[in-house]
């Protein structure tokens, strides 16, 4: 891959370009468009969905096109494609580097933005919120909290801070981009 | 390489310990027979969840995901973890942030404002990869000898799950992912039959954010899995990471209802995680694997009965 130089890659709209090279991404000018990716997934086997147009259309930049569909967020990260490809595109991790861009322009599913509120308010994607959770694990003869940020309040404060300092908070609408938002609203 | 070979780090991840307790008791449980003892991760958080945060953020990932292993290179301990997702976020950051300088830098100046760094002194061990390489099938194989009396005898169907073998780069199978067996190998030891079947190592649909955003097709997965596992005529399903456990468990619950018209008939195969089979064969009982369900607790798995299991195996209470 060597000789393939970053501004080699042609026909890409600027920010796909510039996430590409970031990523490191070079490889995916070596697609040749043979399908093993599609044959391969699970996803496409019952969408419609296709892994080997969607290498096309970032090679061709169709940055709205690709950000704003829903199927981006069909892929299950199995990385079935990934390991496969006969040309070395790391398909999955391409997938998920154009899953970060579309957050970044807006384009996020609603229940996800539910599980960034519980990770910046407990620590935990999936916490324990309900008594009875508590409950099974004493029946398990385990603490009713386990020794995570559920038992350390100091550790949830660390995360909160973490998730302020790479302006996770910001770029998800979760604590103080929660409240605003609640504020304005009403 | 933190070297204390009879000594972890346990990291629990999310849905073990806020769902899937039995796991976490099954899993300590089987350790401690081996004399291999867990020490707390006090504070840890979310891995973080590769699926969906990483799909979100990648600065944010690879930041939360050190601060959870220098939890661990304080205790100058690796990590043992039970959760495919835990699995694939920690073995990548770990990696990521040992061989990249540049973004070593950039995280440690985030983890700067809480007081910590990373220094990329540990590694990251999924407990399959421990069962399999440090305590050794033999190991394993004699202490069944003086287990169980009666044989366990039952036919397992074998989910993988997909960020155990893959990407292949980072993992401890020899870059194979197509066709692996070493999970066959080490539940074997039970004394059962572990079957192949059709599409064995195809996804469970509940990974990459999919199960949360769009849960139809991704219980379309786990119906054709299903279907696959109930042809091979399989009486259980082992699992190694609560999040395929999950799908297995509420998810054939969830497919029974909502694919009513599509299948045949309702699929009723008990699922467990692979250490509670193993601790079931070095003769600890049912209840200490947390297979019996609390009579009065509503709302919580098992969601699939475990009845035919207990049955099957000669222990139905
Ligand atoms: S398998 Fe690789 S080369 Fe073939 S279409 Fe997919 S990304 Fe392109
Ligand atoms: S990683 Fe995603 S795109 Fe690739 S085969 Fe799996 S589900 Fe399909």
């Amino acid at each position: 891959m060597e000789n393939i130089k970053p501004e080699k890659i042609t026909y890409v709209s600027d920010d796909l370009t510039r996430l590409l090279r970031d990523a490191g991404y070079l490889e995916l000018c070596a697609c040749i468009q043979c399908g093993t990716c599609t044959g391969s997934c699970p996803s496409g086997r019952r969408t419609a969905s296709r892994t080997r147009s969607l290498m096309k259309k970032v090679q061709l930049g169709l940055k709205e096109e690709i950000l704003s569909d829903k199927e981006l967020w069909f892929c299950s990260t199995c990385y079935t494609c990934l390991e496969r490809c006969p040309r070395g595109v790391p398909v999955t991790d391409v997938i998920i580097s154009l899953r970060n861009l579309a957050v970044k322009e807006g384009y996020m599913q609603e229940p996800h933005i539910a599980l960034c509120k519980m990770f910046y308010n407990t620590g935990h994607g999936v916490p324990i919120n309900e008594e009875k959770w508590k409950k099974l694990r004493e029946y398990h003869k385990l603490n009713e909290l386990p020794p995570t940020t559920h038992q350390y309040p100091e550790a949830e404060k660390e995360i909160q801070t973490l998730l302020k300092s790479t302006e996770f908070d910001k770029l998800t609408g979760v604590g103080d981009y929660e409240k605003k938002k609640g504020e304005e609203e009403s | 390489m933190a070297s204390n070979d009879s000594k972890f780090a346990l990291f629990l991840g999310c849905v073990i310990p806020n769902r899937y307790p039995f796991i976490e008791r099954a899993t300590r449980a089987v350790f401690e027979k081996f004399k291999i003892e867990l020490v707390d991760m006090k504070g840890a958080s979310c891995c973080p969840a590769p699926g969906v945060f990483r799909g979100f953020d990648i600065e944010t990932w690879l930041v939360v995901g050190a601060r959870n292993i220098t939890i661990a290179e304080e205790l100058g301990l690796d990590i043992a973890l039970m959760c495919n997702g835990c699995y694939g976020s920690l073995l990548e950051v770990n990696h990521t942030l040992k061989e990249d300088k540049e973004k070593r830098r950039k995280v440690n100046e985030h983890l700067a404002k809480i007081g910590r760094e990373f220094k990329g002194t540990i590694e990251i061990r999924h407990v399959v990869d421990i069962m399999y390489h440090d305590i050794g099938p033999e190991k394993i194989r004699n202490r069944t000898k003086y287990g169980r009396k009666t044989p366990l005898n039952l036919n397992l169907a074998v989910h993988y799950g997909c960020h155990l073998t893959k990407p292949a780069k980072l993992r401890p199978w020899d870059m194979e992912c197509e066709n692996p067996t070493f999970f066959d190998e080490l539940v074997e030891i039970s004394g059962c039959k572990s079957l192949n079947y059709k599409d064995k190592f195809m996804c469970c649909g509940a990974g990459g954010g999919v199960r949360g955003a769009f849960k139809e097709l991704s219980l379309d997965y786990t119906r054709e899995k299903l279907e696959n596992m109930t042809a091979a005529k399989a009486d259980v399903i082992i699992t190694g990471c609560p999040f395929c456990h999950l799908q297995f468990d509420l998810g054939q619950v969830e497919v029974n209802n909502i694919f009513k018209d599509k299948i045949s008939a309702p699929f009723n195969i008990p699922v467990l995680y692979f250490t509670q089979l193993i601790g079931l064969a070095i003769g600890m009982t049912p209840e200490e694997m947390g297979l019996i369900k609390s009579p009065e607790l509503k709302g919580v798995p098992p969601f699939t009965p475990m009845k035919p299991v207990l049955t099957k195996i000669g222990d139905s209470a």
